[in-house]
């Protein structure tokens, strides 16, 4: 069997459920955080920086480096590293500041 | 509940088990918004529940004294403890670490204890009142923005908020799949999870053994650790390897694991360029010379799909550093607080424990949290400190601070790593800064120092407040010279809506949790007046 980090630390997790991407669904473990669970689907980014639309995700991964900010359920500049997620969370692709609706 | 300072048996005793549990504070998140509003106070508040801010609690709860516990996480153990949430069901948390029982330990006197553990919180500011007492300000909720910030009062605080990773840019930083060191290490220990198949671990400092072990033991491919500096700088202070064994034990387990796993370490070397468009692809491994700087033609190509990355940590010290506590210059050119024998900074009633005072790992964190804990006892109680109890604690505060030192100057960064960048490599991350930009200021507009580089390019001025691109910024203010360390000097420790500035009226009351108004910590001599940002 291949060495997984659930496999390492003899993990049982509760039941998967599921949130969405920009609309596709992803698995997600209780207990995990929004950017674990999209790490856990193999997406590393999600959203685009304010001057060059270039894409982030998940950089130092204890709520430091807001380089992981993400629009979830409609609300801009969530920390995904930190928020856990819960069943049915909408996360969307944040570009730049994630305040268009604002005309700033 | 307060003890009274008349109680016979010396601080040093042993731990009373008598103590009822405290229960002025509420755990975040339990309570409708309303009733989290209101202001406590106890005797003191430890910020941050890691090794060093757990050991200061539960010392300082068993010898008497009502305390409150601030965290920003859900679980206790900080970020070197950090592990899965129940849910996930781990069997085997101790998998991902080392030395977990001393971490077991500590839960359990955390949970034997009358500790007040406040978990999803955020401090923010920390003030000293005219009376003499603080009030940490704290945001609450997962990410900080529940709609419910507290005010919590103390006659002592203890701040034990650890650290954070160093980064020195190079190009392709930027792109996704390259994560810190610590970065990766924090997202498997508590998420499970792993930022690719194929993960080069690259930098400087002893963390890359651990997480290229910890990557290893989970399932990751790693091509490669590559490591700047040589190990040959601990050979010149044999005395502190010597007195420190366990360090090389620790060592010695990630080198084994990073053998068995076929896990080469390349020293003196680094990661010069990444490359990919939406995702690393590979990474460009280039030698280094004595001064870190690239060896040209030396550059070999790494296939990989993740790159995990870090320069060692940074004493996290801002909510001290605005309060105007005393800092030293540490030897990999960094700030750690100043810190007496018994733990206590420069502004009095105000002590600190763990990596604030320069980053030595979780066993002296604890060490130190002890005694911070046992100190404010004896000096809130007002007693001798138990000088027989406290002086082993101490020697092995000493012994293991000297290896701190010594890891600290092994791993120190070369003048010659800005020869990584290019004009257009990002430098800040948060405003998108090339290097370019912060060059032309120095060199064209005259800035010599971080702060005026800042005002020209807006590197420091984003969301992470300077903690990614500090050190990169003050070296290249520096231009060759020696880099003043960055200053760490945030007025917020983490951003706060306008909304709770604007709500802060009010004085703070005391509550139920002690017996009366908080008597102040008697005075020392020494400023104490916040130092204007």
């Amino acid at each position: 069997m291949a060495r997984t980090p659930i496999g390492l630390v003899g993990a049982q997790p509760d039941p998967p459920f599921e949130i969405t991407f920009d609309g596709r669904p992803v698995p997600a473990l209780p207990g995990q955080t929004l950017a674990a669970a999209l790490w856990g689907a193999g997406i590393l980014a999600w959203r685009t920086t304010r001057d060059g639309g270039r894409p982030r995700g998940a950089f130092c991964g204890i709520g430091q480096c807001y380089d992981c900010l993400a629009t979830v359920n409609g609300e801009p500049n969530r920390r995904a590293c930190l928020v856990p997620a819960r069943p049915g969370d909408a996360i969307t692709t944040q570009e730049g500041h994630g305040h268009d609706r604002l005309g700033v | 509940m307060t003890a009274s300072a008349s109680e016979p048996d010396d601080v040093a005793g042993p731990p009373s088990a008598s103590e009822p549990k405290g229960s002025a504070g509420t755990v975040a998140d339990s309570l409708p918004d309303a009733a989290r509003r209101s202001d406590v106070s106890y005797d003191l508040v430890v910020v941050g529940a890691g090794s060093a801010g757990l050991a200061g609690a539960v010392a300082a709860s068993e010898l008497g004294l009502s305390v409150a516990l601030l965290d920003s996480s859900t679980q206790p153990g900080g970020q070197f403890y950090r592990h899965p949430a129940p849910t996930l069901g781990a069997v085997r948390p101790e998998a991902l670490h080392h030395d977990w029982s001393a971490f077991a330990d500590l839960r359990r006197r955390l949970d034997a204890s009358g500790v007040d553990h406040l978990t999803g919180h955020h401090v923010w500011s920390v003030a000293k009142e005219t009376d003499g007492t603080w009030t940490a300000h704290a945001l609450t909720g997962a990410d900080g923005s529940a709609d419910a910030p507290v005010r919590i009062g103390a006659r002592a605080l203890l701040l034990a908020t650890g650290a954070y990773e160093r980064q020195l840019p190079f190009p392709g930083w930027t792109l996704p799949g390259v994560v810190g060191a610590g970065g990766a290490q924090a997202m498997l220990k508590s998420g499970l999870v792993l930022p690719g198949r194929r993960i080069v671990v690259a930098g400087s400092g002893p963390l890359l053994l651990a997480v290229a072990s910890s990557l290893a033991s989970a399932g990751a491919r790693v091509p490669a650790v590559v490591e700047a500096a040589g190990y040959l700088r601990y050979g010149r202070t044999p005395r502190a390897l010597v007195t420190n064994p366990r360090k090389a034990v620790e060592a010695l387990v990630h080198a084994a694991a990073l053998a068995r796993h076929r896990v080469p370490v390349r020293l003196r070397s680094a990661v010069t360029e990444v490359h990919g468009t939406d995702r690393v692809e590979a990474v460009t491994v280039s030698r280094l010379d004595r001064d870190w700087r690239p060896v040209r033609g030396t550059g070999r190509r790494i296939a990989c799909d993740a790159l995990a990355v870090g320069h060692g940590l940074v004493p996290q010290i801002e909510l001290a550093v605005a309060v105007g506590c005393s800092t030293r210059a540490l030897p990999d050119g960094t700030l750690g607080l100043a810190l007496d024998a018994l733990q206590e900074s420069s502004v009095p009633g105000l002590w600190a424990a763990g990596e604030t005072g320069g980053v030595g790992g979780a066993e002296l964190a604890r060490a130190e949290g002890e005694l911070a804990g046992r100190a404010i006892a004896a000096r809130l109680l007002g007693r001798r400190t138990g000088v027989g109890a406290t002086a082993g604690l101490r020697r092995r505060r000493d012994r293991m601070r000297a290896f701190a030192d010594v890891m600290s100057a092994a791993h120190a960064p070369g003048p010659g790593w800005t020869g990584w960048l290019t004009d257009d490599t990002d430098v800040c991350r948060c405003e998108e800064v090339p290097a370019g930009r912060v060059r032309e200021a120095v060199a064209e507009l005259g800035a010599r120092d971080a702060r005026t580089v800042k005002l020209l390019t807006r590197a420091g001025m984003g969301w992470c407040q300077g903690r990614m691109c500090g050190t990169a910024v003050s070296c290249l203010a520096a231009d060759g010279a020696t880099p003043e360390p960055p200053s760490e000097r945030r007025p917020f420790a983490v951003p706060v809506p306008l909304a709770v500035l604007a709500a802060l009226d009010g004085p703070l009351d005391p509550t139920p949790a002690s017996d009366g108004p908080p008597d102040p910590i008697p005075a020392s001599d020494g400023p104490t007046d916040p130092v204007p940002s």
